[in-house]
Parts: C-alpha cells; sequence; structure tokens
C-alpha cells in the first residue's frame, strides 16, 4: 500500500533575495533580526553566508545591499509564480514564498510523463527556478534542489545516502550523530517500534521522513474539512490589515478546535470571496502543525499578494468572506497546540514528554537527562542510580529487606556527594569516637560542620554499624551511622570510623 | 482594536487552572493548587517533593535540574513515580535553556538557580512558563519576585530521642506569601513526610 503522493516540487534558491528583484550583480543580503537571513549569490562570492551578524556581513563585502525581510513582499512576487502553475495544475500548495509543491498524478498523465511535466512547468515559470519530483514531500524537496526526476517506488533509494542534517530537526540530528548514524538511510534501517520508544514522536516523523514517506500520516480529508471557519464581513474590507485583523480571529478559533480534536493540521485551504463573487483560494502548507500565527500569516500573504499585487489581477470590490478549511490533517497536535493537559496523564503527555528530552540530549549530553532506578545498598550515594533517558532501565532494586546497617524512611532529601567533614563532642569539648566494639561510650553534644561553629546536639540515635567487605583486610569498611538533630531543628544522616566524622544526609 | 483585545481578556472571576496538591499543603495555596504559569519558591525540598509527589500522583511528569544533591530515594519515599521523573542534575552553562526545554513538554519543574542568574533570564524563562503553562519550583534565590514563597519556619522531629528510636516525622510550620491573590500570608501546620 503506498498512499504517499507523488509530487512536483518548485523551488527557487534564495528567493527572500531574489524577491527584491535587484540586478544579479549587486552584492545583498536579507536580515532577520542582526543575522544574515538570506544573501545573493554575488553577496556569496565575498564570502558573505546565511547566519553571519550585520556587521560581519558588512565587513566581509562593504558594498552590500542589506534589506530588512518582508515575508509579505516575498510572497506577493512569488503571487505571479503561483499563478503560473497554477494555469498547470489547480492545486498547487504553497510551502513558503519560493517553494510550492503540485501533485502531478494528473496533469502527468495529461502531458505525457514526469518529464514532459517538467518541462511544461520550466516554460511556464521562464526556466527561472529548480524543479524535482519524487514520491513524497520531503524527497521531492530534495529532488528539486538537485533538478532530478526520481522513479516512482525510488524514494527511498534516492534519500539513503544522503546526511541527516537534511532532517533539519537539529537536536535530533546531533543525538542520532551521537549513535553513529549517518545517512537518511541509517535512520531507515531502524526498526520503527524502536524509534519510537526511543525519540518519540519527532523520531517517529524523522524516521517517515528518511523511508521517503509523508511526516504525519494524513487523516480522512472529508473529516477535516467539517471543522472549517469562516466570517463574513459587513462592511467588506478593502484593505490588507482588516482582513489581517479578522484572519487572527478566524485562525485562533480554528486552532482551538483542532487542538480540541487533538489534531494537527499540515495543510489549510485559504479562501477571500468578494461582493460580487471574485475568488482567490490557496493551499498552504506548513511543515508539523500549523498554530494560530502561522495560518493567520498565511491570510495575510495571501490577501496581500491580491489586493496588492498585479493591478489587472486585483479584485474590484472589498472582501466580504473569509473561509479557512484545514485540508489535511494529522492525529496528535503539533508542539504549539497545547489545550491538552500535560500535568495529568495521557499518552500525548508521554510523547511530549519524550520529544522534549530527545532535545534536551541533543542539547546537553546523553548521560545529561537521567531517569532514577532505585537499588541496594547501605549508603546515601548506594541508594538509587541514574540511568541515561533512552537507555533500558533495569528492574527496580527490592530495596526493603535485608540491607543490615540500612536506614528505613524517611530517607535524606538532600545526600551530601562528596560528603561533608564534620566534628561531633561531648560536654567537655572532647571529640566522640566509636570504640572497639563499634559503640560510643559519651554521649554526643556538640556538631561543627566544616569546622564551622558548633551547634547544641537535641536528639540523636544510633549506632548503625556497617561492615562491609569485612573478609577482605584491605577493603574492609568499619564504621557506623547516627542520626542527629541539632538545636536549630535541622536533621542529619552522618557517619563515623577511624577516628573521623561526616554528615551523609540532610533532612532538609 | 481596543474593544477586542478588552472582550478577550479573561475574565478575573475565573479562578485559574492549578495543579494538584495534596492536603494538608493545599491550605498554602490561594486556589488550592500550583498555578499554572506561575514560579513558586520552596526553601526545603521535602516540601518540593510532597508537590512534585501530587502532580505524579495524577499520573503527570515532573522533573527536577540542578538539583545534583536531591535524594532520590526520598523522592521515591514521597510517592514520586520515578518513571515519570526527569532527572537533569547538572544542566551547567545551559541552565535557563535545559529549564525552559523541560518546560516544554514537563508541567511540574524542581530547580535550583545558579548563584548568578541574570535578571533577563529570569524573565525571558517566566514568560515562557505563562505560555507553556508550566509551573517552575525554585529551591535557591530568584533574581525576579516570585508568584508565592513557601517557607518551612520551624520543624520538630519526633522518633528520636538520647540515643535511642530513629527519625519518623517532623512537625512543620509553613508559611506562604506572595503576590496577587496571594498576598495575605498563610500558615500551615504539617507533618511531614506526610
Amino acid at each position: 500500500m503506498n498512499r504517499t503522493p507523488r509530487l512536483l516540487t518548485l523551488w527557487c534558491p534564495d528567493w527572500p533575495v531574489v524577491a527584491l528583484d535587484l540586478p544579479a550583480d549587486v552584492p545583498s543580503v536579507v536580515l532577520v533580526g542582526e543575522d544574515v537571513f538570506a544573501c545573493s549569490r554575488a553577496a556569496r562570492a565575498e564570502g558573505v553566508r546565511r547566519g553571519l551578524r550585520r556587521r560581519e556581513a558588512q565587513r566581509r563585502c562593504p558594498d552590500v545591499h542589506v534589506v530588512e525581510r518582508d515575508e509579505t513582499a516575498e510572497m506577493r512576487a512569488f503571487e505571479p509564480v503561483v499563478a503560473a502553475l497554477e494555469a498547470v495544475c489547480p492545486t498547487v500548495e504553497v510551502i513558503r514564498p519560493g517553494l510550492c509543491a503540485l501533485p502531478t498524478k494528473g496533469p502527468a498523465r495529461y502531458f505525457g510523463g514526469d518529464e514532459a511535466l517538467v518541462h511544461v512547468v520550466a516554460e511556464a515559470t521562464n526556466d527561472a527556478y529548480r524543479i524535482g519530483i519524487a514520491d513524497g514531500r520531503f524527497a521531492s524537496a530534495l529532488a528539486a534542489r538537485r533538478g532530478a526526476v526520481v522513479a516512482p517506488g525510488k524514494a527511498a533509494a534516492f534519500l539513503a545516502p544522503l546526511p541527516l542534517a537534511l532532517l533539519e530537526k537539529p537536536a535530533l540530528v546531533d543525538l542520532l550523530a551521537r549513535l553513529g548514524l549517518r545517512t537518511l538511510g541509517d535512520v531507515a534501517a531502524l526498526p520503527a517500534r524502536d524509534v519510537a520508544s526511543r525519540f518519540g514522536a519527532e523520531g517517529i516523523a524523522a524516521h517517515r521522513l528518511a523511508r521517503g514517506l509523508d511526516e504525519h500520516l494524513v487523516l480522512s480529508r472529508t473529516a477535516a474539512r467539517e471543522i472549517a471557519v469562516e466570517e463574513t464581513l459587513d462592511p467588506p474590507a478593502e484593505s490588507v490589515e482588516q482582513l489581517a485583523f479578522v484572519a487572527k480571529r478566524l485562525a485562533d478559533t480554528l486552532a482551538a478546535e483542532l487542538a480540541a480534536h487533538v489534531l494537527g493540521c499540515a495543510r489549510v485551504l485559504i479562501e477571500a470571496e468578494t461582493e460580487t463573487g471574485e475568488k482567490r483560494s490557496r493551499l498552504w502548507r506548513y511543515d508539523g502543525a500549523f498554530t494560530a500565527a502561522a495560518m493567520a500569516q498565511r491570510v495575510r500573504w495571501q490577501v496581500a499578494g491580491w489586493l496588492e499585487g498585479p493591478v489587472a489581477e486585483r479584485p474590484s470590490t472589498g472582501v466580504r468572506r473569509l473561509r479557512l478549511v484545514p485540508d489535511e490533517v494529522h492525529r496528535g497536535a503539533g508542539q504549539q497546540l497545547r489545550l491538552f493537559d500535560d500535568a495529568t496523564g495521557s499518552v500525548e503527555a508521554d510523547e511530549r514528554a519524550a520529544t522534549v528530552l530527545a532535545r534536551l540530549q541533543g542539547l546537553l549530553g546523553f548521560d545529561a537527562v537521567n531517569l532514577a532506578v532505585l537499588c541496594g545498598g547501605r549508603g546515601p550515594t548506594e541508594w538509587a542510580r541514574l540511568v541515561p533517558w533512552g537507555e533500558p532501565r533495569p528492574a527496580p532494586y527490592d530495596a526493603t529487606p535485608p540491607w543490615p546497617g540500612r536506614l528505613p524512611a524517611p530517607h535524606p532529601t538532600v545526600v551530601h556527594d562528596p560528603v561533608l567533614p564534620a566534628r561531633v563532642v561531648d560536654g567537655t569539648g572532647a571529640d566522640v569516637l566509636l570504640d572497639e566494639h563499634g559503640a560510643i561510650s559519651v554521649a554526643p553534644q556538640r556538631l561543627s560542620v566544616r569546622g564551622g561553629r558548633p551547634t547544641a546536639i537535641t536528639s540523636w540515635a544510633g549506632p548503625w554499624p556497617v561492615h562491609e567487605r569485612w573478609w577482605d583486610p584491605v577493603a574492609h569498611v568499619s564504621l557506623a551511622r547516627f542520626q542527629i538533630v541539632t538545636a536549630d531543628g535541622v536533621a542529619r544522616l552522618m557517619a563515623t570510623g577511624e577516628g573521623r566524622w561526616w554528615i551523609e544526609g540532610t533532612y532538609d | 482594536m481596543a474593544l477586542a483585545e478588552t472582550l478577550v481578556r479573561p475574565s478575573t472571576f475565573l479562578a485559574p487552572e492549578t495543579l494538584p496538591v495534596a492536603a494538608p499543603l493545599d491550605a498554602l495555596f490561594p486556589y488550592g493548587g500550583l498555578v499554572r504559569g506561575s514560579i513558586v519558591a520552596v526553601d526545603s525540598l521535602t516540601v518540593a517533593l510532597a508537590l512534585l509527589a501530587a502532580t505524579s500522583a495524577a499520573g503527570g511528569w515532573c522533573a527536577a535540574a540542578a538539583v545534583p544533591d536531591l535524594g532520590l530515594a526520598a523522592a521515591a519515599d514521597a510517592g514520586i513515580d520515578l518513571h515519570r521523573f526527569v532527572v537533569v542534575p547538572t544542566p551547567g552553562e545551559q541552565w535557563a535553556v535545559a529549564v525552559a526545554t523541560l518546560l516544554d513538554g514537563i508541567g511540574l519543574v524542581l530547580a535550583r538557580p545558579p548563584a548568578r542568574l541574570k535578571a533577563s533570564d529570569a524573565r525571558r524563562l517566566s514568560a515562557r512558563l505563562r505560555e507553556r503553562r508550566g509551573v517552575l519550583l525554585v529551591n535557591g534565590p530568584w533574581p525576579e519576585q516570585v508568584d508565592l514563597r513557601i517557607h518551612l519556619a520551624a520543624g520538630e522531629w519526633t522518633g528520636l530521642s538520647d540515643g535511642y528510636g530513629r527519625l519518623l516525622r517532623r512537625r512543620t510550620d509553613l508559611i506562604a506569601s506572595g503576590r496577587g491573590a496571594a498576598a495575605r500570608e498563610r500558615r500551615v501546620t504539617a507533618w511531614l513526610p506526610g
């Protein structure tokens, strides 16, 4: 069963710069904040790269033309390209300005094969863009980068040798690389069940992509379309600002509706219609699940491209109706849609925790994120062990029986590792020490911690003797534990042996 | 537009969403639980563990970050399900990022702030917290004002005498004070561990 659609992707490299429509020999960069987001070929030749700070870009290329990013303008500039594609196939979906895709099923048959379709599309768009065809969105997008047509059923083979970084999930990729995985083929070869249990939702999505499938299993389209939202504007809106305001409200409603159904929406159909029935509808795709803000932004792009686009295409009257239709939905809300509860148990909560923990391991290192397992042992540092998240947890040790010398609950809430050196004295100021029978002969009166001021001991109990490795004259440990409460109300778990005292734990 | 903003502001008469807290500690909280999106300072780890345990008992996830000396056996004693309790002992320099990341997917996080946490980092974290609807328990100094502060004012241990017995429980006097609805000081006497 192969329900992964075969798609043609059209991609324009450096679109944010291309959209500026400057002469090709002018070095230019587009900034997001103070960072270079995109640069022209001329700027790249001078050593400018994406991610540089503005100042560094200007140092490398002093006469560089600097522009703030304006996505609405980018989309406006992309509008004619989409319109040209729509003449070839009506179901074009826009992923972002400079990148769009269409299903090849109908058009390829009509034009006589994939190669012929590529030719038609290239001609319709003046040979200005890169075009690729493959099964599935991910493979199709990568095929476009290479200008390749991947044969039906060969997407996984096409992807296999490509590097993991193409997944564009930096934290996860970092983690996978740490585990010795290098290519998409390496990931695809992992058993799906293991990926799910180890890497959670993000891992499942990455695994699907690496195998040439779409990121999520798509649910029934008709069911999704039933939760469409729309608004009739009276009076009709003449400006992009007015429509953007309505769009925000509609997007919020739709996002809440999707969240209530625990659905993520990857493709939304946006329809705008004027009083006189002029209509502009467009499909928008989003990696993962649309947020309300992202949907509202798409509406803005679309109406800006219409109302402020080529004069000949502009509507003659104001927009009267705005409609948002979730066109493709998948199970499990995206990370942004969080109306459900993460503090009460659910499968979603487990999945979300798993995703976050994998991300955190990517950030801090595999060993930095742990679960605790109780184990045997007499000393506080031996009672529990940390196991990195994702590693199999050993069965918890039955911590109750027979550990002579081990104290029952409550256990100290603070475990000192290393231990705190201390001194315990009697009423005369003499050190209280274990005698040869493992007992103390006088009552301890005062405790000082780390050479600090002595505090009066108000109550105490012990000794709980410990004789570890008594058979071994070298490694043999002989010590005794005490519980001691001082006048400041602090309770300590202490140990003494070989003429010294130390604090192992504090009941904070 | 101003009108719309007024309309969507949540009604102040509605009680905020909370995470559960077991009796008798619930009496410390103006809404009977940990208000989502808030920062609560807790000076006693015993109290912190009791708060984590209530969420854990409801099936939720919780975490401890930068508390390397936390007694894990005590956490289990308190009733925390260790399968859903994440321990990040030493996030080091990445403290703020690590805590923010945890709060993306885990509802209740206990963390000990580094000595020189920047006020700007603290503010960014509380903004993230409000957005993510989680609760952050801080065990240590916080550079900004916290929403609620729970102070263990006095404690008296039972079970221990001069040379015999063992520690059993502690009768504690807890004081909660904060801002907003928590401005009125609340006091509770509780036996801990419960």
